[in-house]
């Protein structure tokens, strides 16, 4: 019986892609190893191999087809001793599809954890998933900072991230990455990609695996006086250059007496990704926003991680700017302007509402806006702030929200136990008692370390359904 | 034996090596500076030590008696507008060896507002960016990482600067250490990487903490040449510099220097020294303190005793000074507690 073969994925979070190239014509024999197709997907053009053995019956999707969804078929497979001209198209589907490889595979470090080929998979309901399609969500309320009538281009947060650095490069020669992968490769999750064609190595920058050593190096270039972009592949990986990070960038401005400063940005994805377990998926958002002398910011679209890096970058304060993975393929609209900078240390109201604030950040935006649609539909109106800066926190937006509704949830993609949601609690405590109607609460991920099982994974990370249930309670309903 | 064994036959390098160092040839006029600089941090660190006894310094305090050679030795040959200079907590020796002003070292130490990092880094965090001087670094081996970077950024602006970066024998087991000589190499940094092996990490011995404890052999795996000098001849010191620098300035990459020297004192004020003997100690003094090497040199040249007096007295007198200064001079004020957290305004 002929098998269909299916459209893989070929990363945690591919919905579709592109099917560019067929490798392979009907009538062709193929064995396991062959290169059948090329497919694109948002990060990379990765070749698909075959699994199963036998002669290319009919190819269904035809090449230079878009937005393939994963899982359609796109080629039958008759077995041998099968005529392949009669294989049809209600073929068996074989659950055990071929398996792709990157094509740059080689040149890959062990722990790139971007790329890694998966075996094709069934869209399985994980909780990064629901935060993934959460992050889907766009603010309601138009970013003040936006002159009126400005165009608005559609971007994704990848792109935008890419731009601000580009931009930033070419009006400072002070300014450059370094990095694992950032060069040639073009970034383990391409946020560097094509920079190294326009700026060159002196400027672009690939690390040895040696995550201390380069965070030092980035450092004391920072002391010198040029102003290093340190990407970091994730931020789980930054905690063997934590002692850089802290130590010698947060402290050293202030042990100089002012002299010496340390204009530096640390950035890269952080929080959970999609199934990557528990060393690969932590927000280190609460433990850097700690540390007086930095700043710390962690945006949640793609306008704000454009204007936002770009402020980063100019800052002549060190600043841990931290990414989301799960965000980088959403696209969002970015102001076309020339020089679209945001300030530090601003929270947005993205979503205007009168019965209760939600405060969150980064990815957990798209589920306080996911929350506060369903809780429209149950007569609560909830103002949403995006914090976007964690440190210096905006507590002003927070107090004045609170102040209007007198009801606070703080939704966090992290661990509660000594959490940006303790630091917001606290300072309703503190700042707005007497506008409290009810008790602060937050909504974070459970106190574990992330699990790699699809279900427990589900569990232990923040969904709407959660955000919505506190804020009911809040409101006393 | 008809034929010698290969083994005895010399080495042949594999790969070019920078020369060996030759004792540097100082003019009396050098000479006698490198005495004055030496006996200053001399005379300086014994103040110090007098001043943390009376309890107007705390923390910790790391005194550079015994190594004064090595800072004096090697930063005499730096060129002070482009090169810098990082190291590690033992850090005031290479400040005095810049000819910053001893005054607001002092009253760095005694917590000042007057010193020169407002009194709010202390014996370990004290800086001259306007001597190119990055550090007074806490953390073990951090400066060594820091001082590639200070090393990238002479060659990314092309502004010919080498970087000294010092650190210690302890240090040198730290893995950051390694990390940096790799990529220094790998982007022929202009760096020269000094282990000031003065023999004791604290209180463990080199030989019971590094399995290869000829340091100057490090960076062999790394491609990068070492150097073995004597640490307690300041014309050594000079002379493994000028060697060094050319070598770096040539563009070939990095250079390790182990300088062999020895601290007199503790690891840090409150350390008893338990681990050796006063034997060990009084037997250095004796034979090859750098400072009495460098005097017998002056003598030698016809340097009248009187004259050596007059100068140790003028030292003894900007000691004081600086230590009458380091009481006197006020705290900080109670707002400077705030400033200086970040650069800008957010």
């Amino acid at each position: 019986m002929a098998i269909a073969i299916k459209m893989p994925a070929l990363s945690p979070t591919m919905e579709e892609g592109t099917l560019a190239k067929w490798l392979v014509k009907e009538g062709d024999s193929v064995k396991s190893g062959d290169i059948m197709a090329e497919i694109e997907t948002d990060k990379a053009t990765m070749e698909f191999e075959a699994v199963d053995e036998g002669v290319v019956a009919r190819i269904l999707v035809a090449e230079g087809t878009d937005n393939v969804k994963v899982g359609t078929d796109i080629l039958l497979l008759a077995e041998e001793g099968e005529d392949a001209s009669t294989a049809s198209a209600g073929a068996a589907t074989k659950d055990d599809t071929p398996e792709a490889t990157a094509k740059a595979d080689e040149n890959k470090p062990a722990d790139a954890v971007e790329d890694s080929a998966h075996p094709a998979q069934e869209k399985v309901d994980t909780g990064a998933r629901q935060l993934f399609e959460a992050a889907a969500h766009k603010a309601e309320v138009a970013d003040p900072e936006v002159p009126a009538g400005t165009e608005m281009v559609k971007t994704t947060v990848r792109e935008a991230l890419r731009d601000a650095m580009a931009e930033e490069m070419r009006a400072d020669d002070r300014v450059f990455v370094m990095g694992e992968e950032v060069a040639q490769y073009q970034g383990a999750y391409k946020v560097t990609q094509g920079l190294l064609d326009e700026f060159g190595e002196r400027r672009v920058i690939d690390t040895p695996i040696t995550e201390y050593g380069f965070a030092g190096i980035g450092t004391g270039a920072a002391m010198s006086g040029l102003r290093p972009i340190v990407e970091f592949m994730t931020f789980n990986f930054a905690m063997q250059a934590i002692d850089h990070i802290i130590n010698s960038a947060a402290k050293t401005n202030y042990m100089s007496g002012g002299q010496m400063r340390c204009p530096i940005v640390f950035r890269g994805p952080n929080g959970a990704a999609s199934r990557v377990g528990a060393q690969h998926s932590q927000n280190y958002g609460p433990w850097y926003a700690s540390v007086p002398g930095l700043i710390v910011i962690a945006p949640y679209d793609a306008a704000d991680a454009k204007g936002l890096l770009k402020a980063a970058i100019r800052s002549q304060d060190p600043v841990v700017f931290l990414e989301n993975e799960l965000m980088y393929g959403r696209s969002f609209d970015v102001p076309k302007l020339d020089d679209w900078v945001l300030p530090i240390g601003k929270a947005r109201i993205v979503r205007e509402g009168k019965d209760v604030t939600i405060v969150s950040y980064s990815i957990g935006v798209g589920i306080s806006l996911e929350a506060a649609d369903r809780l429209a539909e149950e007569g609560i109106d909830a103002e949403v702030i995006d914090l976007r800066t964690l440190r210096p926190l905006d507590k002003d937006t927070v107090l004045k929200s609170l102040a209007k509704t007198n009801r606070l949830v703080v939704a966090e993609e992290g661990w509660p136990t000594c959490s940006i949601a303790s630091e917001i609690m606290a300072i309703c405590m503190e700042e707005g008692f007497d506008d409290l109607d009810a008790p602060v609460l937050r909504v974070a991920n459970e106190d574990v370390p992330l699990p790699y099982a699809a279900n427990l994974e589900k569990l232990a990370l923040i969904d709407a359904d959660r955000v919505v249930k506190a804020v009911k309670k809040v409101c006393y309903k | 034996m008809a034929k010698a064994p290969r083994a005895s036959e010399p080495p042949i390098p594999n790969r070019e090596r920078p020369g060996e160092p030759q004792p540097y040839e100082a003019t009396q006029e050098e000479l006698l500076q490198f005495y004055k600089e030496m006996l200053l941090i001399r005379r300086f660190e014994e103040k110090a030590g007098q001043l943390y006894g009376l309890g107007l310094i705390g923390g910790f305090c790391h005194l550079y008696i015994g190594q004064e050679a090595v800072a004096v030795g090697l930063q005499s040959a730096l060129d002070g507008e482009k090169d810098s200079v990082i190291t590690g907590y033992r850090d005031h020796g290479h400040m005095l060896a810049y000819g910053i002003d001893p005054q607001v070292i002092m009253a760095e130490l005694t917590g000042r507002g007057a010193g020169i990092s407002r009194g709010k880094g202390g014996s370990m965090h004290m800086f001259s960016t306007e001597h190119k001087f990055y550090g007074g670094h806490g953390i073990v081996g951090a400066q060594v990482s820091l001082g590639a970077g200070l090393a990238f950024k002479h060659k990314y602006s092309g502004d010919g600067g080498v970087c000294l970066a010092y650190f210690g024998d302890g240090a040198a087991n730290q893995g950051q250490v390694y990390e940096s000589f790799n990529m220094a190499e790998l982007w022929k940094l202009p760096i020269i990487f000094v282990i000031e092996n003065n023999q004791y990490a604290m209180g463990t011995s080199v030989n019971r903490a590094s399995s290869e404890d000829q340091l100057y052999r490090r960076g062999e795996s790394f491609r990068i040449p070492g150097i073995q000098v004597d640490g307690m001849d300041v014309l050594a010191c000079r002379g493994a510099a000028e060697e060094a620098l050319a070598w770096v300035r040539a563009g070939k990459g990095p250079v390790i220097l182990e300088m062999k020297t020895y601290r007199y004192r503790g690891h840090s004020m409150s350390d008893p020294a338990k681990y050796r003997s006063r034997e060990e100690v009084q037997s250095v003094r004796d034979k090859s303190d750098p400072i009495e090497h460098v005097k017998k040199l002056l003598e030698e040249r016809g340097v009248k005793e009187d004259e050596l007096k007059t100068l140790e007295q003028a030292i003894r007198k900007q000691v004081n000074a600086a230590a009458d200064f380091a009481e006197q001079t006020p705290e900080p004020d109670a707002a400077e507690l705030y400033t200086d957290v970040l650069v800008e305004r957010y």
